[in-house]
Parts: C-alpha cells; structure tokens; sequence
C-alpha cells in the first residue's frame, strides 16, 4: 500500500456498530483519524456527506471514497489491508458463508429482538422477546461449538468476523446485568460463549477499543431517562 | 473440473431462489433442482435450514449454504476458476456492490412488498411514492456502478445486477396490481434500459417467470381482503 494512505472513521462511542471497524483496522494494525459523532446531537456535514443515503455511522473513509455499513467496512478491511495481519474472514468458502450467515442471524433476528424487548412498554412483548433473545443465545453457542472446535474464538486461535460480529454486543449484554440484573451471559445455559466472551474482552485488538462497562451502565442508564422523558411529555 | 454435488432447494416464483440459480448459470454448474411445495416444507429443507427454515438452500457436496446472497456468493468463491467473476474484483467495488445489495433488500424491497399489503388507496399511494424514491437511488447507483457499461457489475451481469433483476419478475407484478408504472422509462432511463439487457441475457431468461403465471401465485400469496 502506498506511504499517502489516508484513513479515517467516523463513529459514535456507545455503537456496536462503530466497534467493528474499530476491531478490525486494529487487527491488520491501520492507523487513522477517528471522529467522534455527536449522539445526541445533529449530524456532521462529513457524515452527511459520506453517506447521504442513510446518514448513519460507522463509515470509513478511504483515500477520500467513503465505505458503508459495519460488516461491509470490515470485510473492505479485511480485502484491502490482506498482507498485513492475520485474515479476518475465514479461508475456505464455506466457512466464509458460515461466517456471513451467522452474523447476518445476529444483525437481522438477534439484536433486533433484544433491542425490541428492551424498549417495549408491554410485558408480554418483553417476556416473549428476552425468549426469543435466549433461544438466540442457545443456537450461537451450538454455533460456535461447531465452528471454533475447541478454539478460543470464532476465528480459530484469533478473532475473526462472528467473532468481531457478536463481540461488539458483548459490551452491552454485560453492561444490562449490571444495571437490569438481566442475566443473558448465563453460565448455565450458555458456558461456551460466556467464556468466549471473556476471552473477547481481554484480547488485544478489542481491550481499549471497546467501551469500559460501567460508561455503558451510565449511557444505557441516561437512555432509559431519556426515553421516559419523552414519554411523558406526550 | 469437478463441480462436486449441488443440489438446490427452492422455488420457480422465488426471487431469491432465482439469484442463486442465475449465479450456478452463470458458472455453468449443473445441478438437481428441489421444487418446495408451496405450503409445506420438506424434510431435507428442516433439516438443512433448521434456523430460517427458509428457501434457497444450496447443498454441495452435503453441506448446506443458506441465504440468497450469502449462497452467490459462496458459488462464487467455490467455482472462482468457473466462468467470469461474480463479484466486482476491488474491494472498493466489491464493498458498494454488497452495500447497494443490502439496500435493495432492507430498504427497497420492504417498500414494493408493501404496495401488495397496503390497505386502502392512502397507504397505497405512500407506498409507491417510497418505492419511486427508492427506485431513483438505485438509478443513480447505477450511473455510478455501471461506468458507461451495460451492467453494475460492467461487461457482464454481476452481485448486484442479480440482487436488484431478479425482483424484476415481481415488479412487473407489483405495478399491474397496482395499475402504476414503477419502472418509468422517463425516469430512470438507465435502469429501464438495463432491466431489459438483465431480462434478455441467457442466463437469465430461461428462469424469468412468466407474468401472468406469477400474477396469479402472487393473488395467493397476497390475498385481498373482502369488501
């Protein structure tokens, strides 16, 4: 890659979704300029500009050509970047599809139905969705038992995609036992990926890149106010 | 060369059946074709998609790929000395290839689904001025994809060109049902044009269902509610 390589990404802290690339740029070690998103705020003429369709972070900006969409961004990482570090996406095709389909099951069934339960005013809803989240939680370590083979990660011996897929909810999974006492980490029902999780946390590519726990309580905290705030003023 | 066994999973009305099918023509793959009946779910598709339980299901050499864009993708990588590549081969295209991908699935598709469950003419109306809007990103996607050639992918069909033109069976649909034009000619000439080059290419137009067979699937599908 040429000496003039200019990287930047623009994130919001709190973000799973910001965390991916993060994760990723640090695994082949690219250096670049992050930006930090107003959350609350409006949004950055840069943001608006780099992605005018959905206005949303993350987006990593190459050489001046912005690149969309975490899993997207760290895939393009993962291509342009191949000769340094080791690969991201697994080798063999099939493993590659396994990858892309768990984690396409994290981002379009797993979250979405965590998110749902946790903002849903109905306790019908909640007690149906945290079933459906832990019923998640069952098929990823059933998963991950099949794909790591005794390894610590995903990956094999090193993060790889599911694992930098999952990993960047790991933070908000333990941030929700601390301030709901919402044990989803469950060591009864789900020994593997608990511990894999752990494992995640201290590794090098992830320890200071990911949110400390307690900033998260505070944040998800703040929501919870926020969101109440809104309610009654209706 | 060797292509292993490949059995397919699917569905002749299926959209994302057909990306799969289109993307095995395009690699010249021959393979077994497992109709579903429309209704039930066979034994072989519980157990190899016991997640989604859903249609296409690629199974090569026994092992299952799931997901439309997940499975041409994997035939791409597979069989990447068959045939042409899929795929844009910088990562720079490759990544707008699988974002325009993306949005044709989450944001574009949801909008012309929902002109076929849409409940009296006002949510009809906004239906299809969502999908209008959609449509005329797309249009500029392709100005900016294509380059002056004939498909996104340029010389030939690729990732996207397969995302977006295998939904062109059910537009056609979807805008007789409506009684709309939603693929305008006036405006977005490019993807007008383009959608006949997709329908006409030879590995396309074997599978493009025909109109009215796929009219009537889709009342089934779609039953209108009672007056």
């Amino acid at each position: 890659m040429g000496d003039t390589e200019e990287v930047k990404l623009l994130g919001v802290w709190f973000s799973p979704y910001a965390i991916r690339p993060k994760i990723a740029l640090r695994i082949k070690s690219v250096d670049y300029d992050y930006f930090e998103e107003d959350l609350f705020g409006s949004k950055s003429e840069l943001l608006l500009k780099s992605n005018p369709v959905h206005k949303k972070v993350p987006v990593l900006i190459h050489n001046n050509k912005p690149i969309l969409e975490s899993l997207n961004i760290v895939e393009y990482i993962d291509e342009t970047w191949n000769a340094s570090g080791p690969s991201i996406l697994p080798s063999h095709p099939h493993d590659r599809a396994q990858a892309r389909f768990w984690s396409a099951f994290v981002d379009d069934k797993w979250f979405p139905a965590l998110k749902a339960a946790a903002i849903t005013k109905s306790e019908e809803a909640k007690e149906k969705g945290m079933k459906e989240v832990e019923g998640g939680l069952l098929q990823l370590e059933e998963a991950f038992v099949s794909i790591s083979k005794g390894k610590p990660f995903f990956g094999g011996e090193a993060i790889g995609f599911m694992d930098i897929c999952l990993g960047s909810f790991v933070g908000i999974l333990k941030a929700r036992e601390k301030l709901k006492g919402e044990k989803l980490l469950d060591e009864s029902k789900i020994p593997f990926l608990c511990k894999w999780a752990n494992e995640f946390l201290s590794d090098d590519t992830v320890k200071n890149v990911v949110p400390e726990i307690d900033k998260v309580v505070e944040f998800l905290g703040e929501l919870e106010v926020r969101a109440q705030s809104a309610v009654s003023k209706t | 060369m060797v292509t292993g066994d490949v059995k397919l999973i699917g569905s002749w009305a299926s959209v994302f059946v057909m990306r799969a099918r289109i993307a095995l023509n395009l690699k010249s793959i021959s393979y077994e074709f497992l109709q579903e009946t429309y209704g039930t779910k066979s034994e072989l598709l519980l157990k190899s998609n016991p997640v989604h339980k859903k249609i296409p299901v690629l199974i090569h050499d026994d092992k299952p790929v799931c997901e439309s864009n997940i499975i041409v993708q994997y035939i791409d990588e597979a069989w990447s000395s068959y045939g042409l590549s899929i795929l844009p081969s910088q990562p720079y295209d490759r990544a707008i290839a699988r974002f325009w991908a993306a949005y044709v699935d989450d944001k574009w598709f949801i909008a012309l689904r929902s002109i076929l469950t849409a409940r009296g003419e006002e949510e009809k109306k906004a239906a299809i001025a969502e999908v209008e809007e959609r449509t005329d990103h797309l249009e500029k996607a392709f100005i900016e994809c294509s380059n002056g050639k004939p498909f996104f992918n340029g010389d030939h069909i690729g990732y996207l060109d397969i995302a977006l033109g295998s939904f062109l069976g059910w537009w056609k649909v979807v805008e007789l049902d409506a009684n709309h034009i939603l693929l305008d000619e006036t405006k977005t000439p490019s993807l007008f044009q383009w959608a006949e080059r997709f329908c006409n290419d030879p590995d396309v137009k074997p599978l493009m269902p025909e109109t009215t067979k796929l009219a009537e699937f889709a009342r089934k599908l779609f039953p209108k509610p009672q007056a």
